[in-house]
């Protein structure tokens, strides 16, 4: 293979030519960074690229594989990681002004677990500020473009991540999904992407938006690289409460295209008002390819709490959101605007200039929710509806191995289409909510195309049902070829 | 309903988020259309509904209290906006 294409490789591939010492991982980053450099003016994917600590990494690891007897499957793959997650020494900015110069001094648990895989970072992905959004418009620096049309949205907010992928300007990405932000980038760039169970990675070090919802994962070429990066972040870490003491299984081990014998749902809610004629046709067709693999498909299953999901969700994440984006005050770290007389006119002023439009709108909602008076009708009562949407699942899954939904109701709309009506951007992640609500695992997979734009394929479990969801994606990836085709980016 | 100029005003005051009066102008607006949303959760009878707390529970979570190094006053203060004498700094609270 000539070394400048390596960039276009899957990570289980380069991992078998780094192992055989046919390529060097100097000879992988370098193929990285010209394509970034060929590419990134067109998609903006990257917000922070650290080439000098990418190709110094790369030669250490080189050095290591020369006298190693095996390697981990991530050895000197390079890596961009959403800008979400503190990368020690690399600036992390979640895409916001008030963190423009945050340096973190340690790293984020998954990143010491990369670190440890010996795993070459090259640099930051841009996101929507604090991961809130579903276009990736919603940085202060720039918006990102979908590699399969420039002047359409990749999705958001891992929208990053997801285009880096698509467009090969990295093996593999990090992303963080709150409400469905490594998913729904993932279908519009058509790449796959996993939010794992509540609790099954850390979320130490990742800046938090809503830490009841958010969960750390894989953005990938395939089903089986998904599977090696999350044998690489998933499992407990005691800095997080909230991660679960349970085994992680190899993930790899499911990876068989056989699916005869699972029996799969197909809630009705999700074919949602507003969803696209040709996207509910690709869908069909592909829940039709899961049946002739073997799979028992049941049509008409109905989960009637999905409609209140939107409401619980944007209740609940912009309450969380409130309390959580209270630390930024200009004291610690981040921008800080000192013009001010006094105190409280600093922290005023401080958060005026370094929020952008949609951070306040969710800071003020939240604040709302949880203010005196109001605690009972919004918070309260959207903690309840949750419970009732959890149970909804738990009752489904006594009966079906998984749910297959679209992953989103319509294909990547246009730049700035959305961007001036906050509701119509919500409902962009009608479909992948509810699983955070839930705590539940998703998968978002390549399921075709319509006038060249993507659709993804929604494959949602019961908890700690990843590789479930892994073997249903597997099979379905290896009978089809969407996740081969490659955007043009002329 | 429509969140009035002077309720936007104080939410804005408990956030310590200051704001523009376009921007007060257009979060009254924008913020009653999302409310309205929410009003949908009146429909659901939660009366005997527990809320929830934790989607996986986990009871009791307890670690060992070991003592372990942390982080150097220069890396925490590494990103300080203002800085004297080894302390952020702040403006005068108190005259």
């Amino acid at each position: 293979m000539p070394t400048n294409d390596l960039h276009g490789l899957t990570i289980h591939e380069a991992h078998e030519l780094l192992r055989q010492r046919e390529i060097s991982s100097t000879e992988l980053t370098e193929s990285v960074l010209k394509r970034l450099a060929e590419v990134e003016r067109k998609v903006h994917a990257c917000v922070t690229i650290v080439e000098d600590i990418a190709l110094k990494e790369a030669e250490k690891v080189d050095n290591h594989i020369k006298t190693a007897h095996e390697i981990t499957p991530l050895t000197g793959i390079p890596t961009l990681i959403k800008d979400v997650m503190c990368t020690k020494g690399i600036r992390t900015t979640c895409s916001s002004k008030i963190l423009g110069n945050f340096v973190p001094p340690y790293d984020a648990t998954v990143i010491e677990k990369l670190k440890a895989q010996k795993a070459v970072i090259v640099g930051k992905t841009n996101m929507d500020e604090f991961a809130m959004g579903s276009s990736t418009e919603h940085s202060a620096f720039f918006a990102t473009h979908n590699p399969w049309d420039l002047s359409r949205v990749p999705g958001g907010s891992s929208g990053g991540s997801a285009a880096a992928v698509a467009a090969d300007e990295t093996l593999y990405a990090l992303g963080s999904d709150t409400g469905g932000s490594v998913r729904q980038p993932a279908a519009l760039c058509s790449v796959v992407g996993l939010k794992p169970t509540y609790g099954r990675v850390s979320r130490f070090g990742l800046i938090a938006f809503a830490s009841s919802l958010d969960q750390i994962g894989p953005l990938t070429k395939d089903v089986t690289d998904c599977a090696l990066v999350m044998n690489a972040i998933a499992g407990y870490d005691s800095r997080d409460s909230t991660s679960v003491p349970y085994p992680v299984p190899d993930y790899t081990r499911q990876l068989i295209p056989d699916i005869k014998g699972l029996k799969i749902g197909i809630p009705r809610e999700y074919f949602v008002e507003g969803m696209q004629d040709q996207v509910r046709a690709a869908l069909e067709a592909a829940i039709g390819k899961l049946h002739e693999l073997g799979a028992e498909i049941v049509w008409e299953v109905s989960l009637p709490h999905t409609k209140y999901a939107l409401a619980v969700y944007y209740i609940l994440a912009p309450s969380e959101a409130s309390a959580n984006l209270a630390r930024y005050d200009g004291v610690k770290y981040g921008f800080s605007d000192r013009d001010a007389s006094n105190v409280i006119e600093t922290t005023e002023k401080t958060r005026q200039s370094g929020f952008g439009a949609e951070v306040k709108r969710r800071i003020m909602l939240g604040t709302y929710a949880l203010s005196a008076g109001y605690y009972d009708a919004y918070y309260q009562k959207a903690q309840k509806v949750r419970t009732l949407i959890k149970q909804e699942f738990d009752q489904a899954f006594e009966k079906y191995d998984a749910l297959v939904t679209p992953t989103s109701p319509v294909v990547p709309f246009k730049l700035g289409e959305k961007l001036e009506d906050p509701m119509q951007m919500y409902l962009s992640d009608i479909c992948t909510m509810p699983m955070n609500i839930a705590g539940i695992p998703a998968i978002s997979i390549p399921a075709g195309f319509v006038d060249n734009l993507p659709i993804g394929m929604q494959i949602v479990g019961k908890p700690f049902s990843e590789e479930t969801l892994l073997r249903v994606a597997f099979a379905y990836e290896q009978a089809t070829d969407w996740h081969k085709r490659k955007p043009a980016l002329s | 309903m429509k969140l009035s100029y002077e309720q936007v005003r104080h939410i804005a005051w408990l956030a310590r988020l200051g704001l523009s009066e376009e921007e007060v102008e257009k979060f009254s607006l924008q913020l009653s259309n999302i409310l309205e949303n929410f009003e949908i959760l009146k429909q659901v009878d939660t009366a005997n509904v527990p809320p929830a707390t934790h989607t996986i529970p986990l009871q009791n979570v307890f670690r060992k209290d070991e003592v372990a190094e942390s982080y150097s006053q220069p890396e925490i203060l590494s990103n300080a906006p203002k800085q004297e004498e080894d302390c952020f700094k702040v403006q005068a609270i108190l005259e």
